[in-house]
Formats: C-alpha cells, sequence, structure tokens
C-alpha cells in the first residue's frame, strides 16, 4: 500500500485547480488545509471560501481523485470550517496569478466592525491597467466571493476578490 | 441536552434553507442583472449555512439523517423557521426589507454566538459572521437608497414594511429548551439581541425615512413551533419534488 507525507500530498494536490479560477490551485487559494493519516486511511482536509461555495463537491472529488492516481487506496475528503477561510490565506503568487486572470486581489481592510456600510472598496485597483479611477458597480460579481466594478480609464468592466 | 441542541440546530438551520429557497426566487427575474446576481449569491450563503446547521443536527440526532434529508423529508410542520423567512418575496422592496430585518438581527446574533461553549456553534458563527457583514451591508445600502429615494421607492418600501413588521418579533422568542442551553451558556440570549436590533432599527428608520405605521402591532408567531402560514407548504412543495418523485436520485 502506498503512503506518503503531507509535503508529497500537497505537491500532488498542487494539480487540484479552483474550478472558478482555474489559474489558482487549492494551495495557493488556502482551500486544502492538512493531510494526515488516521489508522491506515488518508485524510485530506479542505475549508470553503464562503459557505455556499458551490464548488467544494467538485473540489472534494478532485482531491480524491489526485490521491487515487497517486496510488492510495484509501481516501477521505473532509470539509471542516474551523478555522474560517480568509483571504489572507491567499499566496502572493495567488494574488499575482488572480490579477493576470483580469481579477484584482483582495486588499488589506479592516473587518472588525460589525455595521459597516461603507468598506474602502469602492476605488479597486483596475487589474488592467492599474487606474485607480474605478467604481464598483455591483456588491456581488459572478461568484460570492467577487464584486463587479468598472475601469473609468480604461473601460474595462472587472472582478475584485472581497475581503473576508 | 442532545435533543435540545439538535433542535436548536433544526431552527437556526431552517431559518437559512427557507431564507435562501425563497431568495431564489429571484432567479433570472431581478429588476436589474446586477441585483439578480446579488440576490442568487446571498441565497447560496444562506443555503451553505443551512446545510452545514442541518448536517450537524442530523449528527446530533445520530439516526441516519443528513442536511439533505432533513430539508428535503420534513413536512412544513416539522419546519422551525420563523414566519417572517418564508414570507413571499413580494416586489423588490420587499425583499430588501426581510433582508435587512433578518441580516441586522444575523450579525448580533452571530456575535453573540461567537461566545458559544458550544466549539461547532461558535464556528459557524465566526465564519457565518463575515458572510453577514456583506448582506447587511447590501441591504442596508438599498433601504437607505429606497426609504430616502423617489416617492414611489418611499411608498413600497413603507408598505413592505408595514407587511413584515408583524413578524419580526418571533426572531426573539426562546421556549424552555433554548433557555436552558442559554443558561449552559451554548445558546444565545435573545433577549439582548432584540435591544441591540431594535436601535438599529430606529437608527436606519430615521435615516431612511421611513418607519412601521403601528410598531407595537400584534405580533404574529408559529414557525419556531410547526404552525406556518400558507406560504411555507407550496415553497416546500416545490422546492422538495425532485427529490420525493425520486428519493434515489443523484446529482
Ligand atoms: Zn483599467
Amino acid at each position: 500500500m502506498v503512503k506518503i507525507d503531507k509535503e508529497t500530498a500537497f505537491s500532488i494536490l498542487e494539480n487540484v485547480k479552483d474550478p472558478e479560477i482555474p489559474l489558482l490551485s487549492i494551495i495557493d487559494m488556502g482551500i486544502l488545509r492538512d493531510f494526515y493519516y488516521d489508522n491506515n486511511k488518508a485524510i485530506a482536509v479542505i475549508t470553503p471560501t464562503y459557505s455556499g461555495c458551490p464548488a467544494m463537491t467538485m473540489i472534494s472529488d478532485m482531491v480524491k481523485d489526485e490521491l487515487v492516481k497517486a496510488g492510495l487506496e484509501n481516501v477521505e475528503v473532509i470539509s471542516q470550517i474551523s478555522p474560517a477561510w480568509t483571504t489572507e490565506w491567499m499566496s502572493e503568487k495567488a494574488k499575482s496569478n488572480l490579477k493576470a486572470s483580469g481579477i484584482a486581489p483582495p486588499i488589506k481592510m479592516q473587518m472588525t466592525e460589525l455595521f459597516n456600510i461603507k468598506f474602502n472598496d469602492d476605488k479597486i485597483e483596475c487589474p488592467f491597467c492599474n487606474s485607480n479611477n474605478t467604481k464598483k458597480t455591483s456588491e456581488f460579481g459572478s461568484t460570492a466571493c467577487k464584486s463587479l466594478h468598472y475601469c473609468n480609464e480604461c473601460s474595462q468592466p472587472f472582478d475584485y476578490f472581497k475581503c473576508i | 441536552m442532545s435533543a435540545n441542541l439538535f433542535n436548536y440546530l433544526l431552527k437556526l438551520g431552517d431559518d437559512r434553507v427557507v431564507m435562501g429557497q425563497r431568495m431564489a426566487e429571484w432567479c433570472g427575474v431581478g429588476p436589474i442583472l446586477e441585483e439578480d446576481v446579488a440576490l442568487t449569491n446571498l441565497c447560496l450563503d444562506f443555503i451553505g449555512q443551512g446545510v452545514s446547521l442541518l448536517g450537524k443536527a442530523g449528527e446530533i440526532e445520530g439516526l441516519g439523517r443528513n442536511e439533505d434529508s432533513l430539508a428535503f423529508f420534513r413536512d412544513d410542520m416539522e419546519y422551525k423557521n420563523t414566519l417572517l423567512v418564508e414570507q413571499p418575496n413580494g416586489d423588490f422592496a420587499q425583499t430588501i426589507a426581510k433582508l435587512f430585518f433578518f441580516s441586522t438581527f444575523d450579525i448580533i446574533f452571530l456575535n453573540e454566538l461567537t461566545k458559544s461553549k458550544d466549539e461547532y456553534l461558535t464556528a459557524f458563527a465566526i465564519k457565518s459572521l463575515k458572510e453577514a457583514k456583506y448582506h447587511f451591508r447590501h441591504s442596508s445600502n438599498w433601504f437607505l437608497r429606497l426609504g430616502d429615494g423617489t416617492e414611489e421607492s418611499n411608498t413600497r418600501l413603507q408598505n413592505a414594511i408595514d407587511n413584515l413588521w408583524l413578524f419580526t418579533d418571533e426572531l426573539f422568542d426562546m421556549d424552555e429548551a433554548d433557555l436552558e442551553l442559554v443558561n449552559l451558556g451554548i445558546a444565545v440570549d435573545l433577549n439582548i439581541v432584540k435591544a441591540q436590533w431594535l436601535e438599529k432599527m430606529n437608527e436606519f428608520f430615521t435615516l431612511s425615512k421611513v418607519k412601521p405605521t403601528n410598531p407595537d402591532c400584534f405580533m404574529i408567531k408559529g414557525g419556531r413551533k410547526g404552525i406556518h402560514t400558507e406560504h411555507l407548504g407550496k415553497m416546500l412543495a416545490e422546492m422538495q419534488i425532485l427529490p420525493r418523485t425520486y428519493p434515489d436520485a443523484q446529482w
């Protein structure tokens, strides 16, 4: 029976891409949290970015497939919500890949206030021309983790990956 | 104790499943494309939170039921959601008013729940609070725009508030089982939530130039005990028909 260590598992699972953003792996995204053995069963731990992320089942299946392909037999993928996923887990590489694919990466933002009706995300830097002369057109974009923006400089609409 | 916790999780979970399912009715018919997308994204958050809670409820019950069996194979009388969340969407103003009432409640509630002695509830609260802040921002911005907008938008928001206000007090209801959980430090004391919620409401009523015509009206309740308005049954019929017709269907 094939047994691999955590480091090997992570390098194998680098092949699993986020179905919504195929430029990023689940490791870049901080979705893959852990890999360990419970008796002889290999356990991979993933966490959802948002509670309702519709990609979780697909990611779970892909993780399992990838590990089985590597020769593992007894594999389980579990999803846990604690600690809660945060955009701060995204690697620098992830952020620059996001930008390269036309999605503005999350900026640093103070999210501690409970009732905040104005965040500082209405002048997000355009991922195409780097201008800050942009406006937010909608609080939610193609997925719950993004909002929609428009660049007044280069007339491009773009997604921004929200801070959470 | 575990029966109490099971029921508590059902109440919290059912609120979210029903909130999400109802909001999903906007899919494809939103007033503008951006809003259609926003409302359906919000609905995904609620459904996802509901899945977490009902899944945990099934685990605690220990009878082999999971989130799907609890959502699809219970009748309306077994649902424990508040009457507020099952009310029809109405026009856009009514949808926003409901979302504003609920997401304001949710932030205060979840913030309290982060202090729960139950590890799972704490984890759930920390995760969901992040999402609730976006729900509140979206709904409160619209609440202000509609209320302080045109005569038409103000009238519609005013009507929406009057249609829904009488269902709001049930959000703060606790039965004996809940109180036991409050005493154990597991559940949230909803009296604390209510005081803060009313304060927030009054702040926004002033800003938005609307307010309940009769704030001390008779409050209609029943959902927490399984006594629902006619609207829930119809919604569940649509939601449950596929898995009930083909119980072994996979997708
Ligand atoms: Zn630009």
